[in-house]
């Protein structure tokens, strides 16, 4: 389950298993390491804990009252559960996305800006810098240029997703949490979104879960396979989805269930 | 069955034209529905008309100098409104001053902070508070309250402070139960979407839920607002019921005063049906209702306007 052993990971997970209060088993002993500058797919069937692997890399799955939490998670070597960890400086650089694009109330700028104000930043020429360079990495600077004052929630639902995206991207985050953030979108916007994550490798680690299996297949670098929380098979993307070791992983890329 | 077959097999053009025949039962529960809706506007209307038929003459008996006068003194006929609509300003902006910031605080507590065992046992105990009889309160507010301001300082423990400190405690159940409801109802998206960006939760409490809830929290506000203004009897037994407007330099709150509510309900007893005095206090009362409905109109303007930032929204 390891990867090339000459780059270090930015995120290494180890023996994770993840407990809801009501006893549900999100993840049970997951271990896995992410390359930096990478596409990182974490696929599988519905509720096979990819959702609670994002949010626990993270931590917003602090936000669950009373869950069980077992294993430890590096982020560039750092035990990311030490009492010594900021984790509001850890959102800063695990940035998240979500399925739903949850624009806030307000402008398109003021969303934009919130995160940065929030993180103590006041210069307007720096917000307004990082907010341009975050829209145009997003794809979506030409579309909003001309109205940033407007309501965020007056754009399509590729443009609100494409926001989220920029919003994240404006922190400057290491790595950017993506969960499923094409569904719902169109075919279009879909292909606009994958574009973004491809070129925006070069400078994030990106870990997503995708829409779909195609989806997995056409922007992943390494890929991960859930299954009821347990891991079952990693590896490069290319391998996962042409040449699965697992039957199981097989059954499910050539759509025999899920 | 049959009659639905027909009507799908009429023209397009011609089903438009003739309404298909609803079932009688559900003409009939239409017809109780819109009675009982009606009624109660006529209802309002008539309460209405009974205040300004009572109250109106004394506009036109009493003359506008002396309605607008210092001195409520009925034996001499003197009937300045003023003094009651300062005691009734003061106990209610005090009552708000002191119940707003702190419910609000209490609903974020509650909804966002508190752990799980603690919301479960707070959350009826504030509507047990709700069910407290106002007058049990102006009754505490009397023996236990009253003592205190006066150790404080004041002149005397029947001060508009007193009564805006009890209508405060009567106006946080509402307060708070409202605003913990429009904090609930914010989208967990917003709350997470505002974590994963790094901000706080603090940041995230006040620069994200509070005020997407701000609708919810006007509201929350305008009926602690109504709730005060109309308040009688509490207020009656721990104001002091001084019908004199309190000199502006000594602690205006620190002196007795008498509200609008009040003086109707101390002095209807004693005036002769027909007579000025009765005319004058449904004229208090006129004033009293155009007050609340100015009020309420400023919430739903309120509301309105967070109503179509909202649809906005979607």
């Amino acid at each position: 389950m390891h990867m090339d052993p000459n780059v270090s990971p930015i995120i290494a997970i180890e023996h994770l298993s993840f407990t809801f209060p009501d006893n549900t088993v999100a993840l049970k002993d997951v271990t896995v390491d992410i390359a930096p500058n990478q596409v990182f797919v974490v696929f599988g069937p519905s509720r096979s804990g990819k959702s609670t692997l994002l949010r626990v890399l993270n931590r917003l799955s602090d936000l669950s009252e009373g869950a069980q939490r077992q294993g430890r998670v590096f982020f560039n070597g750092r035990d990311i559960f030490s009492p010594a960890v900021d984790v509001t400086e850890l959102r800063r650089r695990l940035s998240m996305v979500f399925a739903i694009p949850t624009p806030l109330p307000g402008s398109i700028f003021d969303n934009l800006a919130y995160g940065l104000r929030m993180a103590g930043i006041r210069d307007a020429q720096t917000i307004e810098r990082r907010i341009t360079r975050a829209l145009e990495q997003a794809a979506l600077w030409d579309e909003v240029k001309d109205r940033l004052q407007s309501s965020a929630f007056a754009l399509s639902g590729g443009q609100k997703q494409r926001l989220c995206l920029a919003r994240s991207l404006a922190m400057e985050p290491d790595v950017i949490l993506l969960d499923n953030p094409t569904s719902g979108l169109d075919p279009l916007s879909t292909a606009t979104v994958e574009d973004s994550l491809i070129e925006l490798k070069s400078r994030y680690t990106i870990i997503m879960v995708p829409h779909s299996v195609q989806q997995a297949a056409r922007v992943a670098d390494r890929a991960a396979f859930l299954m009821g929380g347990e891991l079952i098979e990693a590896g490069t993307g290319r391998q996962m989805f042409a040449n699965p070791k697992d039957r199981r992983t097989e059954d499910y890329v050539v759509g025999r269930f899920g | 069955m049959l009659k639905t077959e027909q009507a799908a097999s009429l023209p397009a053009a011609q089903a438009e034209t003739t309404p298909s025949r609803r079932h009688s039962g559900e003409w009939w529960i239409e017809q109780i529905i819109r009675g009982a809706g009606l009624s109660t506007i006529f209802i309002i209307g008539l309460i209405f008309l009974f205040l300004l038929r009572e109250g109106l003459p004394a506009f036109v008996r009493i003359s506008p100098l002396n309605l607008l006068g210092v001195r409520w003194y009925p034996i001499e006929e003197l009937y300045g409104l003023l003094p009651l609509l300062v005691g009734s300003l003061l106990v209610t902006v005090g009552a708000v001053v002191i119940a707003v910031p702190l419910g609000l605080i209490t609903a974020i507590y509650l909804g966002e902070i508190a752990p799980l065992w603690q919301r479960e046992l707070l959350k009826p105990l504030i509507e047990v508070l709700a069910g407290i009889p106002s007058i049990v309160l102006g009754f505490l507010g009397w023996v236990a309250l009253a003592p205190l301001v006066q150790q404080a300082g004041a002149p005397t423990g029947l001060t508009a402070f007193t009564g805006a400190l009890i209508l405060a405690y009567m106006s946080l159940p509402t307060i708070i139960s409202i605003s913990e409801d429009a904090l609930y109802a914010v989208p967990k998206e917003y709350r997470d979407a505002s974590l994963a960006i790094g901000a706080t939760e603090w940041q995230t409490i006040w620069r994200v839920v509070v005020p997407a809830a701000r609708s919810g929290i006007v509201i929350a506000t305008v009926l602690g607002i109504g709730r005060a203004i109309g308040e009688t009897m509490a207020v009656m037994m721990v104001t002091g019921n001084a019908a004199n407007i309190p000199s502006l330099a000594t602690g205006m709150f620190f002196q007795p005063v008498r509200t609008m509510t009040a003086t109707i309900a101390a002095e209807m007893g004693e005036v002769a049906q027909g007579s000025l005095h009765y005319q004058a206090l449904f004229a208090i009362g006129i004033v009293l209702f155009l007050l609340t409905f100015a009020i309420n109109s400023l919430a739903s303007m309120l509301i309105g306007g967070g109503k179509q930032q909202r649809s906005s929204q979607l």
